[in-house]
């Protein structure tokens, strides 16, 4: 298939701090160079964007010469951390602003949507803002009136479509805007996480949607997004950027693979403590180690601690935690089980069997207190990080029936704790209901 | 492999580079502005567009009983509203038009900051829209003319003959508040400090243009200075036109012309090379 986007050697430098009387004084120096034909004093190639490294230069790169180039009828992901560059090359492929050195070259009509309803005017009606977000977006008005009526079935308002959008629902809004972007004929979509947008059923919706534009008409899209489970259903391949460089470019599964390993390789936690430190922590499923499993997985846990004293009967806890706060834990204080004392090397390793974990980003919380639980061993942190991807489409982080059933607390879960390979603990929830 | 790309984009637009095609394609975009700037303004307002009548009325008769009644300044032998209302409504639509494109940038850097549109579109729409504020503004000035011609007190002579001009003034003040205009917000979207200086310029702009007050009463000392502002024989020419008296001189008015294209000449070139990195700096 031909190639419809070239991306080449593509770099944006950015300036930090104000604009102010010193910005004068660099265009004046600026414009001498140039007149006397030398190379601009303030564009340092070479110098890459790490945000925690203070260079007293500043400018910084939020892109370097990154290259690559996507066919027709791609998706293409496009994934990083914050500060990563996604954002930049967004922009300058939707022309918002220049890069500073390189070029792209396309074949195509490009739309970019990096907001649902750009310019929509609140007292304009529903209709009104159909034509004039369309028209915003590079849409003739021929264009629109042959999709009107799809765009006002799309977006569910048709009652409304003669009333200000200024009365509309936060929702109705964001659905009329999206129905709009959703009919756009440019060849080449270009598409910011606006699927974070709406209620879950019209967020399915959206992600059909985007489905059928790329799929059944063949048309390329650029999809950058943080939320990996999206990107892994929608995309073909995707891209990586680190630091404003690209840092991978492959398949949408390789590229997510390598993001969340680089993600997992950081060390989450420093143990400060001098009686108990956390050497290693070690995520994998049933089958391997890895940082991202699936609905129905096993979790198992390994972490390597070392205890510079011997510790009795000391407790430990470990929760596993989304966003919106912890959805599984295994906790030695309500369960009670304790070893009867550590001392060296210790090796815990929990397993939570068939985690009921649906596609989000999780973190891993430890901590530890000794025999009288006054004393704090080791705060609880976060120690690592994993991500759950699968196909199924609910939204959310915990699918299960039974979230309610423990009397004790909904943070409890079925588990087992092995440590230093011979002493092995099974946690039954109903164990403890049992004894309540 | 083929290279019939059809889109470029590139570190910096070459200066001479003004994609004028680009800003036809989305003519529909700037209809569509242009309902909506109309549209938006009387919305849920009773007296809806009269509003663009009381403010310029209420100028006017000020301007009558200070500057006429007060302190005597000649009017050129025309009734005092007459002749304010004439300068204010071109006056007026010089105002809308410069500031609005000059804030071309500035006011829409929300806009700007999501979707590609060739830049120009804006200010272009706004002067269309202020169209119609202007053709109220000369509606009641034109009701003012048939009283005054019926009272028939008054030496008013009307050049039907030169009516052809009014448009043509109409344009010229249009490209020049559009030239300088966008002219100004580039250079605003990085240097601040000159939008306080263009306010204070504007100010000295409307004092320097004889709208309180007719070319005749100047002293020849500083007649050439005042000629030197483009928008003067503008002025002076349409009330010429409509009411006979001021200065009018063909020669004058092609300075206002040539003056008018060369700004927007300039203009559009700033306006071109920024609209590229004005993303970076606002």
């Amino acid at each position: 298939m031909s190639t419809v986007i070239k991306v080449e050697n593509l770099s944006k430098q950015y300036r930090l701090g104000l604009v102010g009387a010193s910005t004068f004084k660099e265009d004046t120096k600026r414009w001498f160079a140039k007149m006397r034909g030398k190379e601009d004093p303030f564009l340092k190639l070479g110098v890459e964007n790490e945000k925690s490294v203070r260079d007293n230069s500043s400018f910084v790169w939020s892109l370097k010469d990154v290259s690559f180039d996507v066919k027709k009828g791609d998706v293409l992901g496009v994934i990083g951390n914050n500060g990563a560059g996604k954002s930049t090359l967004l922009k300058i492929l939707s022309k918002i602003t220049s890069p500073t050195t390189g070029k792209v070259k396309v074949k195509g009509r490009i739309a970019s949507l990096l907001e649902v309803g750009t310019g929509f005017h609140p007292e304009l009606t529903g209709r009104e803002n159909i034509y004039l977000n369309g028209a915003i977006l590079g849409m003739r008005k021929h264009e629109i009136q042959a999709h009107l009526d799809e765009i006002i079935d799309f977006a569910g308002v048709d009652r409304y479509i003669d009333t200000p959008v200024k009365r509309y629902s936060s929702g109705m809004y964001v659905r009329l805007a999206f129905a709009v972007s959703a009919h756009l004929q440019n060849e080449i979509l270009i598409i910011d996480e606006v699927l974070a947008v709406g209620d879950a059923d019209f967020q399915k919706k959206c992600l059909g949607k985007m489905d059928q534009i790329s799929k059944s008409e063949g048309r390329t899209v650029i999809f950058v997004s943080h939320i990996l489970p999206s990107v892994k259903s929608l995309c073909n391949k995707a891209i990586l950027l680190k630091n404003g460089c690209l840092n991978y470019t492959g398949n949408v599964n390789d590229t997510i693979g390598e993001y969340l390993s680089s993600v997992s390789n950081q060390l989450f936690y420093n143990s400060s403590s001098d009686i108990l430190v956390l050497k290693s922590v070690k995520i994998s499923n049933q089958v391997k180690q890895t940082t991202i499993l699936d609905f129905g997985d096993d979790l198992i846990i390994e972490l390597n601690l070392f205890s510079n004293k011997k510790i009795f009967t000391p407790s430990f806890w470990l929760s596993i935690e989304s966003v919106y706060g912890p959805v599984y834990g295994a906790n030695a204080i309500i369960d009670g089980f304790r070893p009867d004392f550590i001392e060296g090397e210790v090796k815990l390793k929990y397993k939570f069997e068939k985690i009921k974990l649906l596609s989000q980003e999780y973190t891993l919380h430890f901590g530890a207190r000794d025999s009288d639980l006054n004393t704090l061993l080791m705060p609880s942190l976060i120690i690592g990080r994993f991500n759950v991807v699968t196909s199924l489409n609910e939204i959310g982080f915990l699918k299960t029936n039974d979230f309610f059933s423990g009397n004790f607390s909904p943070l409890l879960r079925d588990y087992s704790l092995q440590i230093n390979d011979n002493i092995e603990y099974d946690f039954k929830l109903e164990k403890v209901n049992k004894n309540v | 492999m083929n290279e019939d790309w059809s889109l470029i984009i590139e570190p910096k637009n070459k200066w001479y580079k003004v994609n004028l095609r680009e800003i036809w394609d989305y003519r529909d975009l700037i209809a569509i502005f242009v309902k909506r700037d109309i549209v938006s303004i009387y919305k849920q307002t009773i007296l809806g567009p009269v509003w663009f009548l009381l403010g310029p009325l209420f100028t006017v008769f000020t301007y009558t009983f200070l500057f006429s009644e007060v302190a005597h300044l000649s009017t050129d032998g025309l009734p005092g509203p007459l002749f304010y209302l004439g300068g204010t409504t071109l006056w007026n639509y010089f105002q809308a038009c410069f500031n609005g494109a000059a804030s071309t940038f500035s006011g829409n850097a929300g806009l700007f900051g999501k979707v590609y549109f060739p830049r120009l579109v804006i200010p272009i729409s706004l002067i269309i829209s202020n169209l119609l504020k202007l053709s109220f503004q000369f509606l009641t000035y034109l009701l003012f003319l048939v009283y005054y011609y019926t009272q028939n007190e008054q030496k008013l002579v009307f050049h039907y003959e030169l009516l052809i001009l009014i448009p043509i003034i109409i344009f010229i003040i249009a490209t020049i508040s559009l030239g300088a205009g966008i002219l100004i917000s580039s250079l605003t979207s990085k240097y601040r400090d000159l939008s306080m200086i263009v306010g204070i310029a504007l100010t000295l702009l409307m004092y320097a243009t004889p709208i309180m007050y007719p070319m005749n009463a100047i002293p020849e000392l500083y007649k050439p200075f005042l000629k030197l502002n483009p928008i003067s024989p503008l002025i002076e020419a349409f009330r010429y036109v409509f009411t006979g008296t001021g200065t009018f001189s063909p020669y004058q008015l092609l300075y206002s012309l040539i003056f008018a294209l060369f700004i927007l000449i300039i203009g559009v070139f700033v306006f071109n090379k920024t609209e590229k990195t004005f993303m970076d700096t606002v």
